[in-house]
């Protein structure tokens, strides 16, 4: 009766239809399949968990601190809110990273994905921007220093430095006014292009399905397969409910820590470092010289990281050789490359003594 | 699901037939649902009842101590955040406030109407009417806080 | 105050004649010492030339006075004219004559008032009441220390400048110039450990490493200008100036009068002088390293007293740091405890106030200050196990949820077998 009621206004059945006919190859790469729905749960965790601490927060510099401190201690399971906000945003970014990796080494880019992998990659950066404007919004000390070096960066872009550091600090330091703005980012404006994006991510990896690897698909004959309704889902939400369990257990036994309250006068800390991933970012710059070809190295350093970021973004249209079906060794050493240039830089900013 | 027990004398497969039956898999899913659906919604709804706290403290806090129960030379101990604070009210019917915490050695200070001064009574330390240290061990002056009223209530603020 | 010597008088009425435009002459007219500038910055003996080139950061420059101000002579006369005697020129004042040069203004309270009116002008007073006075007065021992000796000429700045020498950081090293010298000290058959016994203590601690600069410095006990050892009887008072409340216990229990009756110095004779230690609960009762046992024996009342005092404290500590320990386990572990803790600062009050009520050697006293510590503590540790009681209720919580997690995944795997042996 409902159903009918509803399927004649909704059209749920076309939208069955859609999910039953989808179907999930099965090869030994199948596993990678799994992270992006990783990632959309995490995601909806934030979603709830963070208009959950809107109740609460407040964005001003009086009032930012005391704030999450009512809500560690005052609010009841406050401090379960937070701590998973805070920890799920971290393994958000860690499996979105997996899976911007696999797709990148399985190259699912390939015709007619190329979409698919443009919106993703915005979506990666948004969530970059996610966690950057979150970082500052407890306005404790290690994230306000955080912060002002972070977009101290931003301020050395030759021409347009000056003035976009100010527009996005709001003014010439980090303030008050960063701390509302970098808000109304985190809670409005990336939310938006988020939900945007992401629709049309999943409508299209509903609309092409999974891509098979090229070695199978090369191979001509059907590859063996699963149906996405049930079959995929119901793993989908094994790893879901893993996730949960990772999670609760985290926020009960490392609740995030508050630290101490941001002073703006107050000498900056011994050792300031961005969140684990913007940590290779950092550390480059740290390795570049003052001067590369009279341009200054951090400049040089910027303009590497903005084209690196355009390459990969347009990439399903330079690998002309997997759009042919064909393999393409190139930007899988690519791939790999990137990983490895990664993970060492990572490793040195975290073990590099922070007074060298 | 039960091709199995059509091969009789198979005892284990069918015990793991039994197992998947659509019963109790069905109960086992639904149970653990309903329990999940609870767990997260207890919290949640935990969440949003109002704490007994109120709000959140902040950089200000209003005083349980109304203006009229601060009689003229006289003091009362408050909490300001986590620690404490003293409320004065000179004389001359100013009101004063101050951090609590002796800068000598952490002990609370009390207001002394005989002198008209904050004192520590550990070490005898004695704070003036601005919280200089004025006497005895203390070697910083007592922090100072903001007193605003508003109608007969006392708010303190940090800073100004 | 200098009346009595008749020469001494007359001295200071020919400098003041000799000498009249130094003190009324006002900041205004003479800002430069074109001769004696232009001489002696320019000599190639330091010893010489030195003086005028540091004189400009002297308060006395800053403040418009000018070599003749203490050196007298005609700075408006060219070559050694200038230092003429018979224009009044002194060379370099020192021993007796340094008091009256610098007493002239420094003693005058109508000349003082119009730079300084805070500043006390009693301190040549003071200095002819000091040992150093003494010796120099009446002895004639030139040796000892006089104004210049501590506030080092040409380069004088007010006590709060850190560079001063007589700011509080560097009073032990500026009496120690002399005082930690074995050769000068000989004569005067003085100790001179003090300065190295000083900075072992507390004081020096407070005032060198935390920056507490009320901390006392050799000045604070001896007195400045009237330097003197403070005598038995005077200990109490010196140390009471700051450790008012545990003076006066002191003063009011019977160990007043048996150091008194001994000649034993009252504070000093447990907490030593120049290497004051923190007063630890470690200085009391029977123990080694504990004072009491210097006189007291377990078997008589003073014995009894010590290791009862001893007790109660220790036992206050106890419950005190196991309350706060319970609190801090719980704050480390993400609870709210603010209020808990604001609630022991309370039993921090009596440990204070238990420690000062020692000084009464009254154990009825201690015990009462205790007890009241004890209770504060007792309801710090009820709420720390409150505490963590709730924390146990999240590891529970996190168990039961996990199991139920644990029970869907299960649930789950199950009907994917079920649904993928159908099809």
């Amino acid at each position: 009766m409902l159903w009918s009621w509803l399927d004649d206004r909704l059209g749920l059945a076309e939208l069955g239809k859609l999910a039953v006919k989808k179907r999930v190859p099965v090869h030994r790469h199948t596993v990678w399949y799994y992270l992006g729905g990783m990632t959309l749960f995490l995601f909806m965790v934030q979603v709830t968990t963070g208009v959950l601490l809107l109740f609460y927060y407040r964005p001003t510099a009086e009032d930012a601190y005391e704030s999450i401190q009512f809500i560690m201690a005052e609010v009841q399971f406050g401090w379960l809110v937070r701590s998973i906000h805070a920890w799920s945003a971290n393994l958000m970014i860690f499996t979105l990273f997996l899976h911007f990796l696999s797709v990148l080494l399985l190259k699912a880019y390939r015709p007619p994905r190329e979409l698919t992998w443009v919106s993703g990659f915005v979506l990666l950066a948004v969530a970059l921007g996610f966690g950057f404007t979150g970082y500052l919004l407890p306005w404790n000390e290690l994230a306000y220093f955080a912060t002002r070096v972070g977009t101290e960066i931003v301020g050395v872009v030759p021409a347009v430095g000056e003035f976009s550091l100010r527009v996005l600090r709001g003014g010439e330091d980090v303030s008050g006014a960063t701390l509302t703005r970098f808000y109304a980012i985190h809670v409005a404006v990336l939310p938006a292009i988020a939900v945007g994006l992401l629709g049309m991510h999943l409508f299209l990896v509903q609309r092409h399905g999974m891509s098979a690897p090229l070695e199978q698909e090369s191979r001509g004959d059907a590859p063996p397969s699963m149906p996405f309704f049930p079959n995929f889902l119901l793993r989908d939400l094994v790893g879901w409910l893993v996730a949960l369990a990772v999670l609760a257990s985290l926020a009960a036994f490392f609740p995030t820590e508050l630290g101490t309250k941001a002073d703006p006068f107050a000498p900056a800390p011994v050792g300031i470092k961005p969140e684990w991933y913007f940590m290779f970012m950092f550390q480059t710059l740290k390795y570049l010289p003052a001067h590369i070809l009279f341009i200054e190295g951090e400049v040089v350093g910027i303009l590497a990281f903005t084209v690196g970021g355009l390459l990969l973004l347009v990439i399903p249209f330079l690998d002309r050789r997997a759009a042919r079906g064909q393999r393409s060794p190139l930007f899988t050493w690519l791939g790999i490359g990137l990983i490895v240039y990664a993970v060492v830089l990572t490793y040195l900013g975290y073990t590099m003594s922070p007074t060298q | 699901m039960a091709d199995g027990l059509t091969q009789p004398g198979q005892s284990r497969r069918r015990f793991v037939d039994w197992l998947l039956s659509r019963t109790l898999t069905t109960w086992l899913l639904s149970t653990s649902v309903g329990g999940l659906v609870l767990s997260v919604l207890y919290p949640a709804g935990r969440y949003l009842v109002p704490p007994a706290a109120g709000e959140s403290a902040t950089a200000a806090v209003t005083l349980s101590i109304k203006t009229e129960d601060l009689a003229p030379n006289s003091g009362q101990i408050f909490k300001f955040g986590n620690r404490p604070g003293i409320v004065v009210r000179t004389a001359s019917g100013d009101l004063r406030a101050f951090s609590a915490t002796c800068t000598h050695l952490g002990c609370i200070v009390q207001y002394r109407s005989d002198v008209s001064h904050i004192w520590c009574a550990c070490h005898n330390g004695h704070f003036d009417l601005n919280g200089l240290n004025i006497q005895g061990p203390p070697p910083r002056p007592l922090e100072a806080f903001t007193v605003n009223v508003r109608g007969d209530e006392i708010v303190v603020s940090k800073g100004a | 105050m200098r009346g009595s010597v008749a020469d001494r008088c007359f001295t200071v009425y020919a400098l003041a004649a000799l000498l009249p435009m130094a003190p009324h002459a006002g900041r205004a007219q003479e800002t430069q010492d074109p001769s004696c500038v232009a001489c002696h910055g320019s000599l190639p003996d330091d010893r010489l030339a030195t003086p005028a080139k540091l004189f400009p950061t002297d308060i006395h420059a800053q403040r418009g006075f000018t070599c003749v101000a203490c050196h007298g002579g005609d700075a408006s006369a060219a070559g050694f004219e200038a230092m003429d005697p018979a224009r009044g020129f002194l060379g370099r004042p020192r021993g007796r004559m340094l008091l009256d040069v610098c007493g002239r203004c420094h003693s005058s309270a109508e000349f003082m008032r119009r730079y300084n009116p805070a500043l006390r002008v009693d301190q040549v007073t003071e200095y002819r009441s000091s040992v150093h006075g003494q010796r120099l007065l009446q002895h004639g021992d030139t040796l000892v220390a006089t104004c210049s000796s501590c506030h080092r000429p040409h380069q004088m700045r007010p006590p709060s400048d850190p560079q001063s020498s007589v700011h509080p950081v560097n009073v032990a090293a500026t009496c120690g110039a002399c005082h930690a010298d074995a050769d000068r000290m000989r004569p005067y058959g003085l100790p001179t450990d003090q300065l190295e016994t000083y900075q072992r203590s507390v004081h020096w601690r407070m005032l060198s490493e935390e920056g507490d600069l009320s901390a006392p410095v050799c000045n604070d006990c001896h007195g400045n200008h009237g330097a003197a050892p403070p005598g038995v009887s005077w200990v109490g008072n010196v140390c009471g100036q700051c450790h008012t409340t545990m003076a006066e216990k002191f003063r009011d229990s019977r160990h007043a009068q048996t150091f008194a009756m001994l000649g034993v110095p009252g504070c000093a004779a447990c907490h030593g002088n120049h290497d004051i230690q923190d007063a630890t609960v470690s200085l009391l009762g029977l123990d080694s390293g504990a004072v009491c046992a210097n006189c007291h024996a377990a078997t008589d009342g003073g014995g009894l007293i010590a290791t009862g005092m001893r007790g109660l404290i220790d036992s206050l500590e106890t419950r005190f740091d196991s309350a706060r320990h319970q609190l801090e386990r719980a704050e480390r572990a993400g609870m709210e405890v603010s209020r808990a803790l604001f609630q022991l600062e309370g039993a921090q009050n009596a440990r204070i106030a238990a420690r000062t009520a020692v000084h009464s050697f009254d154990l009825i006293a201690v015990r009462r200050e205790v007890e009241t510590g004890l209770a504060v503590s007792d309801s710090g540790l009820a709420a720390g196990r409150r505490v963590l009681k709730e924390l146990n209720f999240r590891r529970t919580g996190l168990a039961v949820s996990v199991t139920i997690i644990v029970a869907l995944i299960a649930g789950v795997l199950l009907k994917i077998r079920q649904i993928e042996r159908r099809g």
